[in-house]
């Protein structure tokens, strides 16, 4: 009868061990890059194309660095909650413009010159913004989405928490929620702004 | 008429690859069999992070293809094949890898099985002992009036 127990017992250990592990988000892969410093580049800016932005111009501030693309559906989720947020809170957030062209999938991208897919980049970001609201201090682009690689960027919506030294404190995949905000991005920024 | 029929053979080859060969750049460094096999050995042994069962050489999501060309243009640079892994990890950690490193975090997935196999096998062990042990202690001689008592019914058999 003993014996019994023991195999129910262990039965159990799987069931709940399975239980846990298929309730785990297999999208929540941890970066490697929190507490390590924000990636450099630059790249031109969606609102003047002929300046460029680095991480380091934003050195000595906490700021949020949101991937987006005007063909990634999520965003679209994300965004009110972007535009809410930039009229509430005094924090710069940077847009990166990721694939805005090339990552759409509807355009044949050995026949587009690179002239043409950086006018109709500009203009599909500007639209998107000017239809859905602009959040951002200012938006670069990553055209090639070579920066994105840098960020280890898998999935757009992507947000990162970058502090006053430039260093990356927190990374979010998928679209951020107002409950996402208000638990774990909020009470960050504050205690990085202490 | 040779060479022609050469080049086709070895286009439709190249082709043939599925994780080969594209857009222009692709094909051009296709021309190297050499740096594409280090492509492809590399890429399998790379997670792509979008459809996360597939590594970047089956792949076809866009960020595969990114990664691929990412690799390729490292290939040409001259970097070590361990300089092009790290280039990897650094950016997406250690679940790009389809061979995690053994560490404290991966102890249980790579001794998690050799530590059930012994467990099994020691309790396999302990097993067979007792039953050992309880067949001999059930295995005694037998007693006078048992032995009378086999003896009889065993003639009793014989005289049948």
């Amino acid at each position: 009868m003993n014996r019994y127990y023991w195999i129910l017992g262990a039965f159990a250990a799987l069931v709940a061990l399975l239980a846990v592990g298929l309730n785990l988000n297999p999208r929540d892969v941890p970066s490697p890059l929190v507490g390590k410093p924000a990636p450099t580049f630059t790249l031109a800016q969606l609102a003047e194309p002929d300046k460029t932005l680095s991480p380091k111009d934003m050195q000595g501030k906490v700021w949020l660095f949101n991937v987006w693309a005007s063909w990634c559906v999520s965003c679209r989720q994300e965004h009110p909650v972007l535009v809410e947020f930039s009229k509430k809170v005094d924090i710069p957030l940077i847009g990166l413009n990721y694939k805005e062209v090339r990552g759409d999938g509807g355009f044949d991208m050995g026949k587009m010159p690179a002239d043409e897919e950086k006018k109709l980049a500009w203009q599909r970001a500007n639209t998107w913004l000017a239809q859905h609201g602009n959040p951002y201090k200012l938006t670069v682009m990553d055209l090639d989405g070579r920066v994105g690689i840098d960020y280890g960027v898998y999935g757009v919506p992507e947000t990162y928490v970058i502090d006053k030294a430039g260093v990356i404190r927190m990374k979010h995949t998928g679209p951020v929620t107002p409950e996402i905000l208000a638990k774990k991005i909020m009470p960050l920024l504050a205690e990085l702004n202490k | 008429m040779k060479r022609l029929i050469a080049t086709l053979a070895v286009g439709l080859v190249l082709n043939a690859s599925p994780a080969l060969a594209s857009s222009a750049t692709e094909a051009a460094l296709a021309a190297d069999p050499v740096a594409e096999k280090r492509l492809l050995g590399l890429s399998e042994e790379l997670r792509c992070l979008v459809c996360q069962n597939q590594n970047i050489a089956d792949s076809n999501a866009e960020l595969a293809q990114d990664l691929r060309r990412e690799i390729r243009g490292m290939i040409k640079d001259g970097k070590s094949d361990k300089e092009i892994i790290d280039f990897m990890v650094t950016r997406y950690g250690d679940f790009v890898l389809y061979r995690p490193p053994v560490q404290g975090n991966t102890l249980l997935l790579w001794g998690g099985p050799v530590a059930l196999l012994i467990l099994g096998i020691i309790a396999l062990v302990r097993y067979q002992r007792r039953r050992a042990e309880r067949v001999a202690a059930e295995d005694k001689p037998l007693s006078a009036d048992e032995a009378s008592r086999a003896d009889a019914l065993l003639k009793e058999l014989d005289n049948k």
